[in-house]
């Protein structure tokens, strides 16, 4: 009975906040170069403003130490913003588009158009970016934007729901909390896009009710991604530069803290395919960024739910896969700490290798020859990235045109993710459309051709009735083979 | 006895495609480019079939067919051909502080096995166009054509057949049934020409497999018509783009017009002048325009004249045949702005205009209607122009003419809202069946010890100097100044 008040209350805000939206659209106020940047601004100042209050419900909500909530989640908002401040006025430049010479003296261009009142759903593991990241590039593309954030962060849903009209236009610029109930409701109605960032599963059902209002849809979502370790050709660098125990820190470790923080972000490596023998160089370099007892170093993030620690601890305990650890595996339920996990060569068919772990546990497959491991990622479903640390010409190639994958990164982990000339995004089950930087701003328009035409010039031939020589005259301007379109007019040929 | 399309039959024929893509079939430069010269060899050698086909199923006049069907392809196929190694290369990404050293670019990947579902009007047009696109990028691909569309169906599997690498490219013929059964496949994409009834079933369908999906669907394509116009040109065009394409039967038709009620009747003249000039005085008789489909879409306009305060409305033309499915240019004036024939794409041979005080109202006019595949607008305001362009919320806009950016390969043609999603023609097509990979290349030196554990407030602060690209910052944190 309360529940279903409530409901019927968060069904008259939701109702409430689209028309205010939509009213606040269609006066234009958001078209407004001005208006864009002032409340990208606006960003960066409540971003700047309440670092501290940000990184404390990172912290309460994920465990994430403040560095990682920087350079994550609060940096790369104000960078994100900034550079769409920055870069707004060359953005919103229609651009030129050249005619063929049939056309004559027609123009033709293409404006980047608001799509009108978005919504953005996003999810646990970056609370924040995921959040003010794809609203920096509603706004700045002229939108009116709705915000949900994942009720499984919930701190830092209630801070997002309580800075964000203080800072932000609130007739343009929405926040609304709450779980799967509340984005039912939310999902009934017509949006002119939906961006959601998720798992696939929820995924499907977005699409399936935005298809209910032809909505366009942003994707963006999970995957094992693999990472290949190609030992024999980056050793060698390796010990050029004296830094062997670089590559360890680099994809082990680099991938702890990322898996921490992948764990939240779905790009995370999820194994590593490798040629070598040197398992043992994880285990000093775990040492040394988390100490002796990584549970007490405040380095470490906690799984989010207890029902996500109870999953890891499900993958972990099929027999087969527990006899495979060889560093780590203990787990800690009332903290919700599972110790940074190493697996050798876990049965391929168990269900930590077919799943999306999103977890501190790194399996490593072992392969004699690392050209293997494109067969094995081709037979799964295609990652969000790929990652290879190789020098070698012939894999990278194969890897690049044999694979399949929202992006390739060589020779580093996640970095892609900070690379904002390049698109983020997946492909198949990891997602459809791309963000970041100025893709985010096209990712909120709706590129709009415009086509003028003079009134002063005329051509015969356009008009019905219909008869051989304007048959013939249009074939050869089409085929722009003018020097005969004039023996055509000059009567000197019949023409094709 | 004709097999029939069973459920086995789609998961055969995807398993076939998928493993000739696994293969490397349709990757290479070459085979794209042997595909593309065979669908322009296609054009050269049985025009004439492909008119008959047009004729058979449409009505449509050979000059109609040669140009809006065969001449657009063979421009679209000439194009890829001569751009394909261009559209292929990567394109370079520009790289920041925070990510150096390091290179990055866009590498365009097929998107695997796709199918493309179109339409009846362009039968021709709307199938091969949209596989041009699939092919250049590199996928293996399955043609639906339409149904109702039935020698160009047939016209389309045999010519395909014969033509194009089998173990890559395939027509599959049929109507509800088989495009049900094709539509549970997993596909890597779908590109989907029709109605927007229709493009909700493929999305949704879509959607199971996480599909990507173009749809390109229809809507009302408003013309507005200012008094300062050429009227003359502006009446030959509106009469071209409408009933000079397949009668009005075609997704960017000029759908109704608005012009203001002083204007109103110098319109009507000049398009009652113009249109005895183009069909002549017993239009019902011209063999210049395409017939109605079929007797459903018949009897579909038919209703929309016969409806009340509609019928008393018409100020041209209404003349209708049923056997010859047959129905004359009509033009109608204020008909109730909740009538069929204002609430429903028309895709027919009538024309309603609706008279306005303001031409300035026809903003809000267009506004509360769904956004169309297109808009149009006939002035010489500077000013009306780029408001219109500026405002009205339409896949494509034209100013002065109808219908021309469909030829324009540098033009993106696609819809928003109600008439669809994605874009094509040109790199566009290419694009729409391309995934555009993000490929950053790291070098091992220069590696940052601040990205690691354990972290400190110094790691901190240089964190935040490397984001805001401080560079004074930077110096000033590693040389312990700060």
């Amino acid at each position: 009975m309360e529940r279903e008040r409530s409901m019927e209350a968060v069904k008259e805000t939701v109702d409430q906040s689209l028309r205010e939206m939509r009213e606040t659209f269609a006066s234009g106020r958001t078209r407004s170069v001005k208006w864009r940047k002032a409340q990208l601004g606006a960003i960066i100042e409540m971003v700047k403003d309440n670092e501290e209050k940000m990184s404390d419900v990172l912290f309460q909500d994920l465990g994430k130490h403040s560095t990682e909530a920087f350079r994550d989640e609060l940096g790369f908002v104000m960078r994100s913003a900034t550079t769409a401040l920055i870069s707004l006025d060359k953005w919103v430049v229609p651009r030129k588009s050249n005619l063929p010479l049939l056309f004559y003296p027609a123009t033709g261009k293409v404006i980047s158009e608001p799509y009108g009142t978005v919504l953005v759903l996003s999810s646990w593991n970056f609370p924040i970016s995921l959040s003010l990241d794809p609203m920096i590039g509603a706004i700045a593309a002229g939108n009116t934007v709705l915000l949900k954030a994942s009720e499984l962060s919930p701190n830092a849903s209630a801070l997002l729901a309580k800075l964000i009209p203080s800072y932000l236009d609130t007739k343009a610029i929405k926040v609304i909390e709450g779980g799967p109930d509340v984005a039912t409701i939310l999902l009934q109605h017509q949006w002119d896009k939906i961006f959601f960032t998720g798992s696939p599963k929820i995924g499907k059902i977005i699409m399936a009710a935005a298809a209910e209002h032809l909505t366009p849809v942003t994707l963006e979502l999970g995957g094992k991604c693999p990472t290949i370790i190609d030992h024999h050709s980056v050793s060698k660098d390796m010990k050029a530069f004296g830094c062997e125990e670089n590559l360890w820190r680099k994809v082990g470790i680099l991938q702890w803290t990322s898996l921490y923080l992948c764990r939240l972000r779905s790009c995370r490596t999820e194994f590593c395919f490798y040629s070598g023998t040197y398992i043992d160089m994880f285990k000093p370099v775990i040492r040394s960024f988390f100490g002796e007892n990584p549970k007490e170093s405040g380095c470490l993030a906690k799984i989010v739910t207890k029902k996500h620690f109870q999953r890891l601890s499900r993958l972990l305990n099929d027999p087969r896969v527990k006899a495979s650890i060889v560093y780590g595996g203990s787990m800690d339920e009332e903290k919700l700490y599972v110790e940074p996990t190493i697996l050798l060569d876990p049965p391929l068919d168990s269900e930590i290798m077919n799943e999306e772990i999103f977890g501190p546990i790194l399996p490593i497959i072992t392969l004699r020859d690392i050209q293997e491991s494109i067969g094995f990622i081709k037979s799964k479903p295609k990652p969000l990235a790929i990652y290879a640390f190789t020098k070698d010409e012939n894999l990278k190639t194969r890897i690049l045109s044999e694979t399949s994958s929202g992006s390739v990164t060589f020779n580093d982990l996640m970095i892609q993710y900070m690379c904002d000339a390049l698109p983020f995004g997946g492909v198949g089950q990891s997602g459809m459309g791309r963000y970041h930087g100025k893709y985010s701003f096209e990712c909120f328009s709706h590129e709009k051709a415009i086509m003028e035409g003079s009134l002063a010039m005329d051509l015969e031939a356009r008009y019905p009735p219909w008869n051989n020589f304007k048959l013939n005259f249009i074939r050869l301007a089409f085929r722009e083979a003018y020097f005969k379109l004039v023996l055509l007019m000059l009567g000197l040929t019949k023409g094709v | 006895m004709v097999k029939v399309f069973q459920a086995a039959d789609a998961t055969d024929l995807v398993t076939e495609l998928r493993r000739s893509f696994d293969d490397g079939v349709t990757r290479g430069y070459e085979w794209r480019v042997t595909q593309l010269k065979k669908l322009l060899l296609i054009c050269d050698n049985h025009e004439p079939e492909i008119v008959s086909a047009l004729h058979d199923d449409l009505g449509k006049p050979e000059l109609e067919s040669s140009v809006y069907e065969v001449a657009l392809l063979r421009n679209s196929i000439n194009l890829a051909v001569k751009q394909l190694k261009d559209w292929m290369a990567p394109d370079k990404a520009k790289t920041s502080l925070t990510t150096f050293p390091a290179s990055a670019e866009i590498v365009y990947e097929p998107l695997g096995v796709v199918l493309v579902i179109s339409a009846w009007n362009y039968p021709f047009l709307l199938s091969i166009d949209p596989v041009i696109g699939a092919i250049s990028a590199g996928n293996a691909v399955v043609l639906k054509p339409s149904e109702l569309a039935p020698a160009s169906s047939s016209l389309l599997a045999k010519l395909l057949e014969q033509y194009l690498d089998s173990s890559a490219v395939r027509v599959v013929e049929g109507a509800v049934i088989e495009t049900t059964l094709l539509l549970e496949q997993k596909w890597d994409k779908i590109f989907y020409t029709g109605s927007s009834r229709i493009g909700r079933i493929i999305m949704m369908a879509a959607a199971k497999h996480l599909t990507p999906v173009v749809l390109e669907l229809g809507g009302k394509s408003p013309v507005v018509i200012d008094s300062d116009t050429n009227l003359k040109i502006t009446a030959k065009r509106i009469i071209a783009g409408k009933w000079g394409c397949n009668n009005g039967q075609a997704c960017i038709s000029p759908d109704y017009i608005l012009t203001t009620k002083e204007f109103s009747p110098k319109v009507i003249d000049a398009l009652k002048q113009e249109l005895e000039a183009f069909y002549g005085k017993n239009p019902m008789e011209s063999k210049d325009m395409s017939r109605i489909v079929n007797s459903n879409h018949f009897d579909r306009l038919s209703k929309m004249l016969e409806e009340k305060e509609v019928s008393d409305k018409i100020v041209y033309g209404g003349q209708k045949n049923r056997d010859k499915l047959k129905i004359a240019p009509t033009i109608l004036v204020d008909v109730p702005l909740d009538s069929q024939i204002m609430s429903e794409e028309i895709f027919g041979p009538l024309l309603p205009i609706i008279t306005l005080n303001n031409l300035e109202e026809c903003f809000d006019v267009i506004r509360s209607r769904p956004k169309p595949l297109a808009a149009y607008l006939f002035t010489q305001n500077q000013k009306l122009k780029e408001r219109f362009a500026l405002t009205v919320s339409a896949g494509g806009i034209v100013v002065n003419d109808i219908a021309v950016h469909l030829a324009v390969p540098t033009l993106p043609f696609g819809g928003v809202g109600e008439s669809g999603m994605g874009s094509y023609h040109g790199k566009f097509s290419f694009d729409a069946f391309s995934h555009k990979k993000a490929v950053l290349y790291k070098s091992f030196i220069g590696d940052a010890a601040i990205r690691y554990p354990p972290y400190s407030t110094g790691k901190l602060r240089l964190l935040k100097a490397l984001v805001n690209s401080n560079i004074l910052e930077i110096f000033r944190v590693i040389l312990g100044l700060s």
